[in-house]
């Protein structure tokens, strides 16, 4: 018996939160296995390995050719009737989720989703996120393979070196699988993502207006990060939902987050907490934002971003 | 074209959530009742696409009584059925859910034909479990994806898209399907006072939810621990700036 | 994040409309080291100010709250934050035309412009209005929308900049601490919050829904309870977006739905008073970081706004499209009657209290208890509605705002008789002579509590022996809550005797060395008389106003009782606690104690020609032989203990209804026996139970009497009140140097009877004036306004049956409190021609006070 890890890629990319999945499955069990779909994850294995996974089951098929939740969730409830592993984890992605939940239906099992402690057992205890992380659950998981995944940002990724050892696991998967394949994809411009930046400039209420974000926009852009936003800012139209932190938005973890005239309604607050360090800049020291952050200025935002801006441009051609 | 969209009945908060004494729900004395925000975008776009393209929706909620209220309020910005599963506790486990669900839609078909498109969304705002939809959609056999900021009718397929870190996934998906949609697909609309309270004629309809419970069972809700930051002030307005720049500088973000 | 300073002068809890604007009026005051603290964060900390309509119809039938309202409009103008858009009341029944008359006389009482519109009229200003269910409207060109947050903060912001005040806002206060003083009521010390400990002279609560769990922690209580108002902010709409004001059209009131629209830019803001009253407990409403909004702006619940909805789009059919963008249910303030609580609690020391006011009204009475405070009585006008003395205990309990608020929230746009009585919370005080009253018929109104009986039906069988002065009123409006009986009880007490229940006054009795002493600095009149006599005596302010108004009686050398209204009870009960203790702390603990025995004594007043022979008949002193009540044996303004019927009683000869005749005061316990000896004895003169119809109306304004909160208010003096003796006691008291600095000046107005000289209104009936500050008019129509800003206005009216005419009581400047002058007063947006006969406190009916005294 063994837990087995699902493995997330984009097109043999892999993704950071796996092995996030990978830390939290050796802290349940000594023995991990890790499970990769499509020959474009191939030469994940050595990586994989170094994480943790004394095996990398390895699947490929045409219908893999892209990720397709249905096509993917079907490989991992084949796998778990081949390999019969104690338990499955994933990464509390939204391809994480998604994928798991295809296998749970699939296998008739229960799937506990964003996990933060897992206390193994014949039943197992679990403490995971609700409201996007503003109230846990303490709940139990009763099921002959246990399928969870574990919250984004919650465990962190170590080196561990296994084996790594691929080994081929053959499945039978129809054609009509295809029918969720992504069918095509427009490219975003290269560059850093809001998921991923290492800095993001988000502008709440307070900016006042789509065109006053600009300034954040200059800022940002100087230090290679990208501009994100509060709901309040989506609802009013200045700017796009892609821009959007927060619970239903994108969750974030920058270096640094420079939340700006943002008060820090509970929404917006679990899309930024995983940031590193937050910067509030706000003209109310009592605001929410301002409370919860490691630094903060109290200021006017068009007064003192632009500040920054120049302090930069001078630090930088000095 | 039918679509049917699922919703969910869940407190409005604000920026604490307190948890009742029992610690088996959240407080909701003076809180407003809603629909998770992905669901209020799902509910729009079923209204919008029967806008375009005719046809009838229908909105149905497992759960209490109340939820009556997030039926008509679906209704007051224009679907045009509600179907409730009446359940006398706030939520069932995912797997029950979906199973209740999965019974309800093959008798309202059996009844009234078959959903060309179940919208639901991509979680809920509770309890988050990430599955409902896809567990029903397995059910159906009908093919799911989750994530949908974009819908378009397309012959016989929905061309839906989907936000990823690399850029914009088009699915191609032959009806009838599932769908979970995302916040973003479209802002949706406030109900207008006649759409109000026309709504409050809309007839509910109502079936009886059958389910097994699930191997998930909620124990108690706990409070996530507080981020105590001790704050450091960096200074006030303009004047802050060198020491914010400091501040990059340590972080290495000054490149 | 900042610690708060270790002491203050001042603080003031709750940044809202009040406490910003009570902090900018005291730093102009000279008030410097203060402290203003709220538990959220500026410049919205979440209360009802933040969520406030904010709009100001300015006309209010109630003189305290109209010259509040206006002076508050003025200050918001003075901001320049004030955007007038004017507003229209609109009416869907034909007895709101009718208040609308009484508004347009309201509006021209206070120098408000006015106008009755026709439904085409209004239509004309508001083209989206649906005139045709509309009978017509009254519209205020002068209404406004203002800047509540806007103008807090400036005041705020005012006193920061002046350097004597600083502002700490997301500061919870945890306790209010009180320190013990001897011989008195515990004093405010110090408040405690998260931020640390603030030691302080003075504490104000101004922290509207939440004033009582902030006075509790205290030790006090602020009588209110926060109540659900559902708003709907609803669009955009077209024509209003297309208009792109804020505020292009008037707003509506839509009052016989209780309801209002107010345009919002490109909305509207859909507003009612109808639903049912929802009430809330402070301690219930959620903190801010619990509230999805603000801890005020609670979740709509639709069931109870939708019939609302439907009406509203039965008056504006485009707001059936509009979408609803933001709707709550909004907490404010209520209290049992309505008014605003204000001043220094009754329970501590220096803890003020500023709560259950509105926008409207939010600058106006921020500076009058800034003036308070300041002055140890406001100079602007007088608070005698809002004052939180007037409350009674069983007035300050949950059961009875609850109750009170319950009846009265709808009645925020309905249409209030001067008169009206309360449904709720009744029988909560009866006197012995209840079940007597009862079975005689009593229809009883409510005095703070008491059940007094207005008339009797058992005196029906009178109207046709006074039938000339018994006619029915053609009226409704003016027939409501009264009845031509109480004109037949009158005539029938000035021919031989009646009796009336006096019980709800309140006796507080002054006992010790120095208990004379005292009294001389608190009354403005000699108390220095022989046991066995009494006085009558105003209270002033150091402003030289009035402040009470009473009779003492000297039942011993050292001992003297005093009685006083029960409407005035719980002020004068507050203002001689205070003064007391002020006099203790100089002249020595135990120079005088105050004991209140109201609730130890009931009183039967017992007057008319044959008074004194009903009384001949039963009263004896100890050895069971006759006492002499004789004019002689018993003269005027004598108190004298004596047995009646084997019943120990305090008589005292005195009258407010002008005839001879005592008030007998025995211990509540010996009450029935005392009225049955009475009755009985009184049977061979055909004695009546007489209703305070006759006591407090007909009968004392034959005489001219005064009444404190109608005539005399603090606004006044004693000498335009025409209450000044000739000579002025040496012994100091409070108000002496205003009382004689106003002997010496011309007075600005004077205190005047008046007579109808018609009643007969435009259609062909006679009206009867309800004494609800009714202007009186020059006879080209003017207003009359005194010297020092003071209107003429009736402050009571009633019918005078022993002079066959229908009197009022008004201040009139010099020029015009001339006997014999001819003037006009206006009554339901008519006028009618009146004649001043008395411009002096000497009686229209026996005028020598023969009656009292022979």
């Amino acid at each position: 018996m063994s837990v087995l890890v699902v493995i997330e890629h984009d097109r043999g990319a892999l993704s950071a939160a796996s092995l996030e999945a990978l830390a939290a499955a050796r802290s349940i069990d000594a023995e991990v296995h890790a499970l990769t779909l499509g020959i474009a994850a191939d030469g994940l294995a050595a990586e994989v390995g170094a994480h943790g996974a004394a095996v990398v089951h390895q699947v490929h098929h045409d219908v893999l050719s892209d990720f397709g939740p249905e096509a993917w969730g079907e490989c991992v409830a084949q796998a778990v009737r081949a390999l019969a592993p104690s338990a499955v984890l994933a990464c509390g992605t939204e391809r994480g989720n998604e994928v798991m939940a295809q296998a749970a239906a699939r296998l008739d099992l229960p799937f506990v989703a964003n996990c933060n402690e897992i206390t193994v057992g014949e039943v197992w205890n679990i403490v995971r996120v609700r409201w996007g992380g503003s109230l846990l659950e303490q709940c139990t998981l009763d099921a002959t393979t246990k399928l969870v995944s574990v919250t984004h940002h919650q465990f962190e990724a170590a080196e561990a070196p296994a084996t790594g050892a691929a080994q081929s696991l053959s499945l039978e998967l129809t054609s009509s699988l295809a029918r969720t394949v992504v069918s095509d994809r427009v490219e975003r411009a290269a560059g850093v993502t809001l998921a991923t930046a290492p800095l993001v400039v988000g502008g709440g209420r307070g900016v006042g207006s789509a065109e006053a974000f600009a300034p954040l926009e200059e800022l940002a852009g100087l230090l290679g990060g990208v501009v994100g936003c509060s709901r309040a800012v989506t609802n009013n139209g200045w700017r796009n939902h892609t821009d959007q932190v927060g619970q239903t938005g994108t969750r974030i973890a920058p270096d640094l987050y420079m939340a700006c005239g943002i008060s820090g309604a509970i929404q917006h607050w679990v899309g930024a907490m995983a940031s590193k360090k937050i910067l509030a800049i706000n003209l109310d020291t009592e605001a929410n934002m301002v409370t919860k952050a490691d630094y903060a200025v109290i200021g006017d935002l068009h007064k003192v971003i632009p500040a920054i801006t120049a302090e930069i441009q001078r630090r930088k051609s000095a | 074209m039918k679509v049917l969209v699922c919703v969910k009945r869940v407190p409005a908060p604000g920026a604490k959530i307190n948890i009742a004494a029992d610690g088996q729900a959240v407080d909701t004395a003076y809180l407003a009742f809603t629909t998770s925000p992905h669901e209020e975008c799902a509910v729009e776009a079923a209204v919008q696409l029967v806008e375009q393209h005719g046809g009838e929706s229908t909105v149905l909620t497992l759960g209490p009584a109340e939820a009556d209220e997030q039926l008509r309020y679906a209704a007051s910005i224009g679907v045009n059925k509600a179907v409730l599963l009446p359940i006398d506790v706030a939520d069932w486990d995912p797997q029950r859910t979906a199973a209740a669900i999965t019974g309800a839609i093959r008798d309202l078909e059996s009844a009234g034909g078959a959903f060309d498109l179940i919208l639901f969304g991509n979680e809920s705002a509770d309890s988050g479990n990430f599955q409902v939809g896809v567990r029903v959609s397995h059910a159906l056999d009908r093919p799911m994806v989750n994530g949908i900021k974009g819908i378009e009718l397309q012959g016989d397929s929905v061309r839906a898209k989907r936000e990823s870190e690399a850029g914009i996934e088009v699915y191609s998906v032959p009806t009838p399907c599932v769908l979970g949609v995302k916040e973003g697909i479209n802002l949706p609309r406030y109900p207008t006072l006649k759409g109000r309270l026309a709504s409050k004629k809309v007839e509910v309809g109502q079936v009886v939810p059958q389910g097994e419970a699930g191997g998930q069972q909620m124990v108690m809700l706990l409070q996530a621990a507080e981020q105590v930051s001790q704050t450091i002030m960096l200074g006030t307005g303009p004047e802050a700036a060198p020491a914010v720049v400091d501040l990059l500088e340590e972080l290495g973000l000054l490149k | 994040m900042s610690e708060v300073p270790a002491k203050a002068k001042v603080v003031v809890i709750g940044a809202g409309i009040v406490g910003n604007c009570l902090v900018g009026h005291l730093a102009q005051m000279g008030w410097t080291d203060m402290v203003l603290i709220d538990k959220g964060p500026l410049p919205n900390p979440g209360g009802s100010t933040g969520h406030a309509s904010n709009f100001i119809f300015p006309t209010d039938h109630n003189k305290e709250m109209a010259f509040l309202t206006v002076d508050s409009q003025n200050q918001y103008i003075a901001h320049g934050l004030n955007n007038t858009c004017g507003g229209i009341e609109v009416a869907r029944e034909p007895q709101r035309l009718e208040e609308f008359k009484r508004r347009m006389t309201s509006a021209k009482a206070w120098g408000i412009d006015a106008s009755l519109v026709t439904p085409a009229e209004i239509k004309e200003m508001v083209p989206f209005i649906n005139e045709e269910i509309l009978l017509g409207g009254y519209y205020t060109p002068s209404v406004s929308v203002v800047d509540s947050l806007a103008t807090g903060t400036k005041m705020r912001e005012s006193a920061v900049a002046a350097g004597v005040l600083q502002v700490f806002a997301n500061t919870e206060v945890f306790d209010i601490e009180t320190e013990d003083v001897p011989g008195g009521l515990p004093r405010v010390s110090a408040v405690l919050t998260d931020k640390g400990r603030i030691e302080a002279d003075h504490v104000v609560i101004a922290c509207g829904v939440w004033s009582p769990r902030i006075a509790a922690m205290a030790g006090a209580n602020i009588p209110l309870t926060p109540a659900v108002h559902q708003m709907a902010d609803v669009g955009p709409i077209d024509v209003l977006v297309e208009s792109n004001k804020e505020l292009a059209y008037p707003i509506i009131r839509d009052m016989d739905t209780f309801c209002y629209e107010r345009q919002s830019a490109g909305s509207m803001e859909v507003g009612s008073y109808a639903h049912r009253a929802i009430l809330m407990r402070p301690d219930d409403i959620p903190s801010n970081e619990a509230s999805a909004l603000t801890p005020t702006e609670l979740p709509l619940t639709y069931d109870d706004f939708d019939p609302q909805m439907e009406q509203a789009i039965e008056l504006m059919e485009m707001l059936g499209d509009a979408e609803i963008k933001y709707a709550i249910n909004g907490l404010l303030s209520l209290t049992p009657d309505a008014n605003p609580v204000l001043g220094e609690t009754v329970e501590v020391r220096n803890l003020w209290s500023a709560a259950a006011v509105w926008i409207k009204e939010g600058p106006g009475i921020a500076q009058l208890v800034a003036e308070w405070m300041t002055y140890g009585y406001p100079h602007m006008c007088d608070p005698h509605g809002s004052d939180i003395a007037r409350f009674y205990p069983h007035e300050k309990t949950e059961w009875h705002i609850n109750a009170r608020c319950n009846e009265h929230f709808n009645k925020t746009y309905g249409i209030v008789h001067p008169r009206e009585q309360w449904g709720s919370q009744r029988g909560m005080r009866r006197s012995p002579f209840y079940l007597r009253e009862e079975a005689l018929g009593a229809t009883f109104f409510d005095a703070r509590g008491w059940e007094r009986p207005q008339w009797y039906s058992s005196n029906e069988k009178l109207m046709a022996k006074f039938a000339d002065a018994c006619q029915p009123r053609t009226h409704e409006w003016d027939a409501r809550w009264w009845n031509p009986v109480t004109n037949a009880e009158h005539l029938q007490m000035r021919e031989s005797v009646g009796m009336v229940d006096l019980t709800a006054f309140n006796e507080f009795d002054f006992e010790g060395p120095k208990a004379m002493e005292f009294l001389q600095w608190v009354c403005v009149n000699n108390v220095d008389v022989a046991v066995g006599r009494s006085v009558y005596t105003p209270l002033l302010t150091e402003h030289g106003g009035f402040r009470g108004d009473l009779t003492i009686q000297r039942l011993g050398q050292h001992h003297y009782r005093v009685i006083t209204g029960a409407f005035d009870g719980g002020r004068d009960n507050y203002w001689f606690n205070k003064c007391l203790e002020q006099f203790n702390a100089q002249q020595g603990l135990g120079s005088c104690t105050f004991t209140d025995r109201s609730q130890a004594y009931c009183t039967i007043g017992v007057w008319g020609p044959n008074a004194a022979a009903t009384m001949a008949k039963i009263t004896t002193d100890h050895t069971t032989a006759a006492y002499d009540v004789s004019q002689d044996g018993f003269p005027y303004g004598a108190v004298r203990e004596v047995i009646i019927n084997g019943v120990p009683c305090t008589m005292f000869r005195i009258s407010y209804v002008g005839e001879n005749g005592w008030e007998i005061y025995t211990r509540m316990e010996h009450g029935l026996q005392l009225w049955d000896a009475i009755w009985a004895a009184g049977q061979e003169f055909e004695i009546i139970p007489v209703g305070i119809g006759v006591y407090a109306v007909t009968g004392r304004i034959e005489k001219g009497y005064r009444l404190m909160g109608a005539e005399l208010e603090s606004e006044y003096s004693p000498v335009e009140a025409g209450l000044a003796r000739p000579k002025v006691k040496s012994a100091d008291f409070i108000g002496k140097a205003s009382y004689l600095k106003a002997r010496e000046e011309t007075p600005a107005a004077v205190m005047c009877t008046l007579s109808m000289d018609s009643q007969r209104c435009a259609d062909g009936y006679d009206r009867f004036p309800t004494g609800g500050n009714e202007p009186i008019l020059t006879l080209s129509g003017d207003r009359i306004v005194d010297a020092k800003g003071r209107v003429s206005r009736v402050t009571t009216a009633g019918a005078g049956p022993s002079v066959g005419k229908y009197l009022l009581l008004a201040y009139l400047p010099p020029e015009h409190a001339v006997e014999g002058t001819k003037l006009q007063v206006m009554y339901m947006n008519e006028t009618y021609p009146v004649t001043v006969e008395r411009a002096s406190a000497t009686p229209l009916f026996d005028p020598t006070d023969a009656r009292m005294k022979s």
